[in-house]
């Protein structure tokens, strides 16, 4: 009775012609075309999103890269400065950066005068608004360093104030200067007017790539130098920890370890390991580093220590698995030769796998570069480290701070100067981390064998 | 003796011992090494090993004892009394330390003589004056049984570093000597060096159990003593999160559920965003794209996932705050109150777990056998049916695997929430509301003022031991069934 199920005769579609595509066909391969299109969104999103994220990093960061400047001679006038005439720097110190700001105020405001530039600002306190609150400082340094300036005019290059660094980098506008109580449409004007004949002028920004961090009032003069510093000793830290425990320890599992329960757990331990949430690493290196071991808080010697125990399962798995690429002819051939074991691994295994082992280890670094979150519970953020560690001891062990845990303290900041530094410190990052996975991957090229 | 200096001098006595180990060798066979059981540089080595591991291994051991020791030792000389009722011991006893610290810099930077300084009958007030003009800080914390605590302190710790420097270098010597001695002709250097060498092999090995023990450890006994203080039930079942910063404990709630949820709700819009477009990426790329589009796509996509946390936390907060205030703020629908929300977080990250999708996913599909494929294209199935009624249901478990994997990734992120979520723990259903989760709360009671032994701080770990089981088990769990489905077909 099987006929039954077929369809009669008459209920056939008629016209099944191999050229023109009947409607079920049609739709199943509209079917087709969508699901395509489905994956190719997928992929299109997916790298849109990236170009978004590199296109919003630099252009938000590349303002970090500029500075504005204010270029102006000042009187370094003897009755303030030195009043009993001595040049002596020890009385000459007491002189705190409040004598030397109107002085600078002075100078700018002589300047506008000179070029006749038509202003309502009249007095000296007004030009505060344009300095920035560092710039006093840094005239004080100068002085005390050479007191026989004082008396004469001396051109200095000081920064302006976040506000008119602002304004030339366009993220200051006009229309919210109205309810800033820090600068007043009149003072745009004055710098509009300043800015072509050169008193005023944005440059290059050295100090943001060398410099340190500066409090939450002077975003200009903010630099990432320091924070770099203590991300260096951190990486030396992990490579020299990680690497050799990390080698170490796959030798073993990869060439010794005899089948057994103690191996499973072992290779078990590490494959879990390496999914524990990094933050999970900062309560351990919290509670066994400084709260039992007494390390020293925000120290680059105790981040280093946390993120070596975050990198090592990362490095023991890229080990492990180009110990695995080695062909074991290798090992017959040497233990043949009458070499031991050992020897066999040493001598001939461990070269041949070295570069693919060093391509695993400039990616684990790379990955504890970018880390954060660990570093924010052993203390390695906020405003810590003004100056820069002299030597490997003090590198070490001065609390300091690291680009990624600055970026995030630079972020949590209220003025918007700070963001502009926050990605400015991205696009620093970044570049690091490139240049460490474009050296990985060239050592990949290069070094590679195929077996 | 600093421990740099310590650590060289034990260095250069290793060194003289390879030296003389491996002369000795040579020297029993008259000086041709064919006559010697192993290699000269295996004897040089015999020696050298047998100095420095066990000179090194007390030295640390020494340095992690010796501040218990002198703790238990000092504690008892600060009268109970003394101690205010706001000020627990742990705290007076980090300040004595630091006074220690402090007379140690005073008299190194020359403005205290060292007999001052140890001198127990020393008066209080002439010592902290001098301590004052030597530029050290002397807080209010500072009393006479304080410096007389200091005192012993520095003198112990002194005593200590001098007997550890003697027996450090009395044990170099002793090793350095005892491989010398064995070295001779029928000596098997290899044999024992290699067995060393095993053993400091299986050492690193166990590097990552000791972590693990370390992590399991410390969330343990800090969870214990938040419990103590404050009752685990309200910690699992209160409906609010709101620690008292004032007092010590007592006013504080601290309940888990607002945060869980806030993790729960955040890693769910992450992976609404991340699976739909990582499966679908995954499934061209193995499918359907060409070797060259999938040579430049991949790696594209796979740049997502080298990114730093900080840069899509970031990116969250300046980027997609701002853009979602546009749409769903006070200007638009006025659903959202600020930039910080779920949502913002959400998205963030869900780019950054694109990648971790796709090319978990792709990996999964890929192998499936290709006889599967074949088979259905026989039976005249288009791409997309093969797809989805063969390659997909087949793949199923692994991809649950890996759709399971970042979900412990997404409950695990911290950098993300803290910048994008907001502060505000919050049990509500609107996505556009500022809400926080477990991470981002440790970090908060972690960083702040508060003191260590405060319930206040004391729950990081209970939120810590919560998110390390979480998402243990999420990746155990994930583990097991990627691995059970590649058996299936291998």
């Amino acid at each position: 009775m099987t006929d039954a199920s077929l369809p009669a005769p008459s209920e056939r579609r008629q016209h099944t012609s191999l050229i023109a595509p009947d409607a079920r066909t049609r739709k199943r391969k509209a079917a087709e075309a969508r699901f395509r299109m489905y994956g190719i969104a997928g992929i299109a999103t997916g790298i849109f999103f990236l170009i978004v994220l590199l296109v919003s990093i630099v252009s938000s960061g590349a303002g970090a890269f500029q500075q504005t400047f204010i270029n102006v001679p000042v009187y370094l006038d003897p009755a303030k400065l030195d009043k009993n005439g001595n040049r002596d720097p020890e009385e000459m110190s007491k002189v705190s950066t409040f004598g030397y700001s109107p002085l600078i105020q002075n100078a700018l405001l002589n300047i506008v005068n000179e070029q006749s530039i038509e202003t309502p600002l009249e007095k000296g306190g007004d030009m505060k608004a344009l300095i920035s609150a560092s710039a006093a400082a840094q005239v004080r340094d100068v002085v005390l360093a050479n007191p026989d300036l004082v008396g004469e005019t001396v051109d200095f290059r000081i920064l302006a104030s976040s506000r008119v660094d602002g304004y030339l980098k366009d993220r200051v506008q006009r229309e919210d200067v109205a309810r800033d109580k820090n600068i007043d449409a009149e003072h745009l004007d004055l710098v509009d007017a300043l800015l072509p004949v050169g008193v005023v002028e944005k440059t290059f920004n050295m100090a943001f790539i060398t410099g340190a961090d500066a409090s939450e009032s002077r975003a200009e003069s903010a630099g990432i130098g320091v924070a770099m510093i203590g991300s260096f000793f951190m990486m030396l830290v992990v490579l020299v920890l990680s690497l050799p425990i990390g080698v170490a320890a796959s030798i073993y599992l990869e060439e010794f370890a005899p089948k057994n329960r103690i191996t499973d757990v072992i290779e078990v331990n590490i494959a879990n390991l390496a999914a524990v949430p990094s933050i999970v690493f900062g309560i351990l290196g919290l509670a066994v580093f400084i709260q039992f071991m007494h390390l020293p808080q925000s120290a680059p010697l105790v981040g280093g220590l946390v993120l070596t125990l975050m990198t090592l399962p990362t490095i023991i798995i890229s080990t492990r698995a180009s110990l695995k690429a080695v062909p074991p002819s290798i090992r017959d051939a040497a233990l043949g030769v009458g070499a031991s074991k050992m020897q066999a691994v040493f001598h001939h295994v461990l070269p041949l796998a070295a570069p693919g082992i060093l391509t695993g280890t400039i990616i684990g670094l790379a990955q504890a570069l970018g880390e954060t979150a660990p570093l924010l519970l052993i203390g390695m953020v906020g405003f810590i480290a003004s100056n820069a560690p002299d030597g490997l001891a003090s590198g070490l062990l001065d609390p300091n701070s690291a680009m990624p845990a600055q970026i995030y303290e630079w972020a949590k900041r209220a003025d918007p100067a700070f963001y502009e530094r926050a990605w400015g410190g991205i696009i620093i990052l970044l570049v690091f981390l490139i240049t460490m996975n474009t050296i990985a991957v060239i050592l990949r090229r290069r070094f590679e064998r195929r077996w | 003796m600093s421990v740099i200096w310590l650590s060289a001098i034990i260095l250069s006595i290793s060194l003289g011992g390879f030296v003389l180990g491996r002369r000795r060798a040579l020297a029993s066979t008259g000086g041709s090494s064919k006559k010697l059981h192993s290699l000269p540089v295996y004897y040089g080595s015999n020696a050298f090993m047998k100095s420095v591991v066990p000179a090194f291994g007390i030295l640390i051991i020494w340095m992690l004892i010796q501040p218990f020791y002198i703790n238990s030792q000092v504690a008892p000389m600060i009268p109970a009394d003394a101690v205010e009722t706001d000020v627990n011991t742990g705290l007076l006893m980090s300040e004595v330390r630091r006074s220690a610290e402090g007379i140690d810099e005073a008299v190194r930077s020359g403005m205290l003589d060292e007999d001052f300084a140890g001198d127990t009958s020393a008066d209080f007030t002439v010592m902290t004056e001098r301590l004052k003009d030597a530029g050290q800080i002397v807080t209010t914390q500072f009393s006479a049984p304080v410096l007389r605590a200091a005192q012993a302190y520095r003198k112990m710790s002194g005593i200590s570093q001098t007997m550890m420097t003697i027996v450090v270098i009395a044990v170099a010597i002793a090793g350095a000597a005892w491989g010398v001695m064995q070295s001779d002709r029928d000596f098997r250097a290899r044999n024992v060096v290699e067995q060393g060498i095993l053993a400091i092999l299986i050492a690193a090995a166990s590097v990552a159990i000791l972590t693990t023990i370390g992590i399991i450890l410390s969330l343990i006994f800090n969870t214990i003593e938040f419990f103590r203080l404050y009752p685990a039930a309200d910690f699992f079942t209160l409906l609010e999160w709101a620690p008292s910063f004032s007092g010590r404990g007592g006013s504080s709630s601290l309940g888990i559920l607002p945060l869980l949820w806030g993790t729960i709700y955040i890693s769910i819009i992450a992976l609404l965003v991340a699976v739909p477009i990582g499966l679908y990426s995954a499934v061209y790329l193995s499918e359907y794209a060409s070797a060259r589009v999938r040579g430049i796509a991949k790696p594209l996509l796979e740049i997502l996932a080298g990114i730093p946390t900080i840069v899509y936390g970031l990116f969250a907060l300046l980027t997609i705050g701002p853009l979602l205030m546009s749409v769903f703020g006070d200007d638009g629908t006025g659903w959202m109150g600020g930039g910080r929300s779920v949502m913002t977080a959400g998205i963030a990250m869900g780019i950054m777990l694109i990648p971790f999708v796709s090319s978990l996913s792709d990996d999964i599909i890929n192998a499936v056998p290709q006889s599967l494929r074949d088979g259905s294209y026989g039976l005249g199935a288009t791409r997309s049916e093969t797809i989805r009624q063969v390659v997909l249901p087949a793949a199923l478990p692994g991809i649950v695997g890996a759709i399971l994997l970042a979900a412990s990734r997404a409950i695990g992120e911290t950098m993300i929430v803290v910048l994008g979520a907001g502060a505000a723990a919050r049990l509500s259903l609107n996505p556009f509301e500022a809400m926080t989760t477990v991470t981002a709360k440790i970090v908060s009671q972690l960083t702040g003022d508060s003191d260590f032994a405060s319930p206040e701080a004391l729950v990081a770990f209970a939120l810590g031991i919560t998110l390390f089981v979480l998402t243990l088990g999420l990746n155990v769990f994930a583990l097991f069934i990627v691995r059970k489905y590649r058996e299936q077909y291998e």
